[in-house]
């Protein structure tokens, strides 16, 4: 069964000529079948944790370890991270001019698979996965992200979930600026992936209104660069009445 | 019925660009279309054709100081049986037939090339394989002049291809008769040092097709002036390019589609992708549908993808529209980047750095390679922009 580990993990970022701890000794542990929220106020780390683990070179480690079923995953690049089983949903992915949807995905399944689909069965899989999202057929032959809408893109990011099966899914407040359809649209493709029990997932969002459509099976809160309380899908209740206030003055101080 | 005439001749540039006198195409030329370089003054890098262009490297094309030398420029050709090929003196009545040189450098190879090359593709000759005209340079200067003619019905491909060191100024003269269809295919596969500055002239016939492909990668500078007029209604011009501008190269390719005869239609789509310190890319695309041209249907654009910092590119489209009696007009330009972010964003889905380079760039040109149809030459394409993504990134 494959497992994320994160053990006291410190990141930095350079921010105006000074350097800016973010992450300031995070621990979790992810296990394929699992759902974990992630919720926190802005500002306390919690998409940084994302792009960290996919390693986007902005981030700097500066302690701590992160494996995936015991491999170093700070030692991969960004390609070998994915390719090991990892998955960022972005929560602002960019446009990449001249490469369609379909070139893309293609590409992308062919490197994480390791061969390349045979196209009959591919283009059926494709075409299933895109219906089941609501996604008109002329959609793969746009320029990845390009022009797309705010549920466009978040429908393309849960589009790559289903078709690369990731061990280990990473949503970056994936729910932020969907509606209520939108919404429920990209949180039923996540549900079928849930469902395979093949995926564990890391659901960072602000808000708690996804939590009524993706069910977690534990909930972080994370604050001033850590996870400050850990509980089941009851924290969010609490969350939902209280807020955050109680995690962000006094009390849990970094 | 009238009998299909065999060469168009007649309104060519000279009184089309007198049509068209308040026109801020023909007003952005500092001296009117002519034959003599000594109608044109030198240029001091002000003028509006002139000011993207450096100068300094035109190794004195512009100002009168480039002298052919011996070892200029190597002419080889391979055409298929049925095709005429000749090498004529200056007096040669099929020359200059297409268009006037529009700017000094072309002036100055119109008045200082000996012999011009002539290939005629008679009437009704439809080839099933292409003429090729191999230019290699061997490292000195030269001006030149080549004519391609197509009798009415008559169908080629021409491929032309540039290769090896040289400064090089020329004119090309396409002249398609009734009907016919002609597709060029100019490859500027130049090394790092050639200086290459040339003048298009495509006069297309009534119902006659003109494609054109300008590919160019190689070169410290060069400069294109592909330029397209018709002589009867029904002509049709897609004019294609592409170029991948490496660091120091300037690349410069600027259109005219002159549309000056009813019921024509053109379509311009350019496309370059640019990497590395001081690559410059230029592109300028006029279109003027002049007011006796009604029923005309043009589009142009040119789209940009820039790979790293330290490239610059120019692109200027430019739609002048006389009469309101048409079926469509439209032009479009955009310069994208390829960034860290991209880069990442493919990453992060298990693709390679390098191929995810590759993704984007092939995928960026592969919509014009794919048209081009001739298969050498576009597998030549596909391994050169491979090989210009690994020279440098």
């Amino acid at each position: 069964m494959a497992t994320l580990e994160i053990r006291d993990l410190h990141v930095t970022v350079e921010a105006d000529n000074a350097t800016k701890e973010i992450l300031k000794g995070v621990d979790l542990t992810v296990k394929q079948g699992e759902t974990h929220a992630i919720m926190g106020p802005n500002g306390s780390g919690k998409s940084t944790l994302a792009y960290s683990l996919a390693g986007h070179p902005k981030y700097t480690i500066t302690g701590g370890t992160v494996t995936l079923d015991g491999e170093d995953v700070l030692e991969m690049s960004v390609d070998e991270r994915a390719r090991a089983g990892l998955f960022l949903a972005m929560q602002y992915p960019v446009e990449v001019p001249g490469v369609s949807v379909s070139n893309f995905l293609r590409t992308s399944a062919t490197a994480i698979r390791g061969e390349a689909p045979k196209l009959r069965t591919w283009v059926k899989e494709v075409k299933e996965t895109m219906e089941r999202l609501s996604m008109d057929p002329s959609f793969a032959e746009r320029n990845v992200n390009e022009g797309f809408s705010g549920g466009e893109k978040k429908r393309h990011e849960i589009l790559q979930l289903e078709l690369l099966k990731p061990k280990i899914a990473i949503l970056d407040e994936t729910d932020s600026g969907l509606d209520v359809d939108a919404l429920r649209v990209v949180s039923e493709g996540v549900n079928r992936v849930r469902e395979t029990g093949e995926v564990g997932t890391l659901l960072i969002t602000h808000y708690t209104r996804i939590l009524r459509y993706i069910k977690p099976d534990f909930v972080h809160v994370f604050s001033g660069g850590r996870i400050v309380e850990s509980g089941g899908a009851e924290l969010a209740d609490k969350l939902e009445n209280e807020g955050y206030e109680a995690y962000t003055k006094g009390g849990v101080s970094a | 019925m009238a009998e299909a005439q065999n060469i168009p001749v007649g309104s060519t540039t000279a009184g089309q660009i007198a049509v068209a006198a308040e026109s801020t195409v023909a007003t952005r030329m500092s001296a009117p279309p002519s034959f003599d370089v000594a109608d044109f003054p030198v240029p001091h890098g002000r003028e509006e054709e002139w000011r993207f262009t450096p100068l300094e490297r035109l190794r004195g094309l512009h100002d009168g100081t480039a002298v052919a030398t011996d070892a200029g420029v190597k002419v080889a050709v391979e055409a298929p049986e049925g095709v005429t090929v000749e090498t004529v003196d200056r007096g040669d009545a099929r020359i200059g037939r297409a268009g006037t040189p529009v700017d000094r450098i072309a002036a100055q190879a119109y008045s200082s090339f000996e012999k011009a090359g002539v290939i005629t593709v008679p009437k009704e000759t439809v080839l099933t394989e292409p003429v090729r005209i191999a230019v290699h340079g061997e490292g000195g200067t030269a001006f030149a002049h080549q004519v391609i003619e197509l009798g009415a019905f008559a169908e080629a491909v021409v491929v032309i291809d540039h290769t090896g060191d040289a400064v090089l100024a020329a004119n090309v003269d396409y002249v398609l008769g009734d009907g016919a269809k002609l597709t060029v295919v100019s490859v500027q596969d130049w090394d790092d040092k050639a200086v290459h500055v040339a003048q298009h002239n495509a006069l297309i016939g009534r119902d006659a097709t003109f494609k054109s492909f300008v590919v160019t990668f190689g070169g410290d500078l060069v400069r294109l002036h592909p330029r397209v007029a018709y002589a009867g209604p029904g002509g049709e011009a897609e004019l294609f390019g592409l170029y991948f501008t490496d660091a120091g190269q300037h690349q410069e390719h600027r259109l005219l589609v002159d549309h000056n005869t009813p019921h024509c239609k053109s379509n311009v789509a350019y496309k370059g992708a640019l990497q590395g310190e001081g690559a410059h890319a230029v592109w300028i695309g006029d279109v003027l549908i002049e007011a006796k041209a009604e029923g005309t249907d043009t589009y142009e654009m040119n789209r940009n993808l820039v790979l790293t910092d330290g490239a610059r590119v120019d692109s200027v489209p430019n739609l002048e529209i006389e009469t309101g009696e048409i079926v469509g007009a439209g032009h479009a330009s955009a310069t994208g980047r390829f960034d860290d972010e991209q880069l990442f964003y493919l990453m992060a889905r298990g693709i390679p750095a390098d191929e995810a380079r590759r993704l984007v760039v092939r995928g960026f040109f592969a919509e014009l390679v794919q048209q081009i149809g001739v298969d050498d030459i576009e597998e030549r394409l596909l391994v050169k922009i491979d090989e210009e993504l690994e020279a440098t990134v």
